[in-house]
């Protein structure tokens, strides 16, 4: 599903601030990318999304190197893969819905044909009553949650998620992680972003993608 | 706050309505900024300035012609001798030669006194011109739309009425038309000026729109729209500000317009209203004009829409 070898990054003419990282993102796989602040895993997280481009290997995704695709394929791979930021990017001057709904939306699909859908996803992460506020009037779990409905609605093979429970409280994270986990059940590929280590017990059988001096461990 | 907690609130209510559908195609890039409604009154002023000068160009444009198509139909024959018998022989002589001419509705020869009498403005009343050799004139009015041979008519006066001399003001026609041509050209490219503002202004207004929509437009790729998704978004919301631009510019300038000819038709019952209405006409555009003015906020709008969309696809192509 995504594959890096010996790839690396830098900014400009600045050190490495990847180096050498070889590793692979199976099918229906569920696994952790942890690190302390400022060690690159949201960089890592860019470079999976085809946001960045390495300065040196090569990055596979869906089959297809990232160096030989043209825009329209980076679109049609963006399609199959869902993403959670840290940050949540919801836009300000649209509504619980409309935030969740964008992923559907920007494949031209027609409102009706997906309004039962996002109302149900809205429902299931306990946003059902919140679809028409705003996200500045959102609490920050709340936000959270609208972020990953997003995420999820367009049913991605492969979930990025970048401290998805970095502003929730213990209970709440519990809860998010549970969501995660039944995504991963129906057989979506996960990649979780985080420095919770009380998160990443509960989760005990899942890999460990561990950066630290810009190298990547990988624990099975 | 304030303002998003009001509007959630009316957005709660909506939806207790059952009316979850409304916002469904809620434009993606936001609409109601400050740069916005600068940019409808920029596009305000330039519609109205491009529609002022278009109308000004057909009322130009139309005067001269009633003017030119007036002057046509008549031309006048001057008879000049200082014996007043030969003068009032070859006046009749002419007279006559005219009224053989095809396409020739009416022939008036003005007499001695009717001709001293044209004098007057210049010279004054009760001024005796007995012994000035006043010319003597002739007034031919032709038929609408009919050929007169006038070099043949010439070339007759010539032979048999030497004194006479034929005036078709052609020479006055050719400068009328020729200024009115100028003016309609220097209009021309005045709108063309006007346009070419326009254009920059979007564009800059569009670089700064994409600039305070980074965030946006990165969401957007990042769930997977494409460019010509987010180029029709903001090539939307400009051809929306450009038509509201538009329309308001268009209308003032038809306000202006119809203004005009309802002044104009208080000044014509002043005294001199009628020297003002056949020098200018009577400020009526007409359907031509209006709907010029209309064809010019709609390409206006149309512009804007093509110009966004344009630096859109530029800026989105250099995010590579």
């Amino acid at each position: 599903m995504v594959r890096f070898e010996n790839v690396g990054l830098r900014y400009g003419m600045g050190p490495e601030i990847l180096r050498d990282l070889s590793f692979a993102i199976e099918p229906q796989s569920f696994q952790f990318l942890t690190g302390p602040s400022g060690a690159g895993k949201t960089t890592l997280l860019r470079l999976i999304l085809l946001a960045l481009k390495p300065t040196r290997g090569f990055i596979s995704v869906f089959g297809r190197l990232s160096n030989e695709l043209e825009k329209e394929e980076i679109t049609a791979i963006r399609r199959r893969i869902g993403v959670v930021f840290q940050d949540f990017r919801l836009l300000d001057h649209l509504t619980t819905y409309e935030n969740v709904a964008l992923p559907l939306r920007v494949q031209g699909r027609d409102e009706s044909t997906y309004r039962a859908e996002v109302v149900e996803l809205l429902q299931w992460v306990g946003l059902g009553d919140r679809m028409h506020i705003l996200p500045p009037v959102l609490s920050g779990g709340e936000k959270q949650r609208a972020a990953i409905a997003r995420a999820l609605i367009a049913r991605p093979e492969l979930l990025l998620a970048d401290e998805p429970t970095g502003n929730v409280d213990p209970s709440l994270a519990r809860r998010l992680l549970r969501l995660f986990t039944e995504l991963h059940k129906s057989g979506t590929a996960v990649l979780i972003a985080t420095h919770d280590l009380a998160l990443m017990d509960q989760f005990g059988g899942a890999r460990r993608f561990v950066l630290g001096d810009s190298r990547l461990h990988v624990y099975d | 706050m304030t303002f998003l907690i009001a509007r959630s609130r009316s957005r709660a209510r909506q939806e207790e309505s059952g009316d979850t559908a409304m916002r469904a195609r809620a434009p993606l890039v936001p609409t109601d900024t400050i740069a916005s409604r600068a940019l409808v009154t920029v596009i305000s002023i330039m519609t109205f300035l491009a529609a002022l000068t278009a109308g000004c160009a057909v009322l130009i444009s139309d005067a001269s012609r009633d003017w030119s198509e007036q002057v046509s139909r008549e031309v006048t024959i001057q008879v000049r001798s200082s014996n007043p018998k030969v003068a009032d022989a070859d006046a009749t002589k002419a007279a006559e030669l005219a009224r053989a001419v095809a396409g020739v509705a009416e022939v008036r020869l003005f007499s001695k006194s009717e001709s001293e009498k044209l004098l007057e403005p210049w010279l004054g009343a009760g001024v005796d011109l007995s012994e000035l050799a006043v010319p003597r004139l002739i007034v031919l009015k032709l038929e609408p739309g009919a050929t007169v041979d006038l070099s043949a008519l010439r070339k007759q006066l010539g032979q048999s009425v030497p004194n006479a001399s034929l005036d078709d003001h052609r020479m006055w026609i050719d400068r009328l038309s020729a200024m009115a041509q100028t003016l309609v050209w220097i209009a021309i490219f005045v709108v063309g000026l006007v346009f070419t503002a326009m254009a920059l202004a979007v564009a800059f207004a569009t670089r700064g729109a994409m600039a305070g929509s980074r965030h946006i437009v990165e969401v957007l790729h990042f769930v997977g729209a494409e460019d010509r998704f987010i180029a029709r978004e903001f090539q939307r919301l400009f051809l929306r500000l450009g038509l509201k631009g538009g329309a308001i510019g268009g209308l003032c300038a038809l306000a202006l317009f119809l203004a005009s000819r309802v002044l104009s038709n208080v000044w014509a019952l002043s005294p001199g209203g009628d020297q003002i209405e056949a020098l200018f006409g009577s400020f009526s555009l007409g359907p031509k004009g209006y709907a010029l003015i209309g064809l010019i906020a709609f390409a206006i709008a149309i512009l804007t829409g093509y110009m966004s969309r344009v630096v859109v696809f530029r800026h989105l192509g250099a995010l590579e």
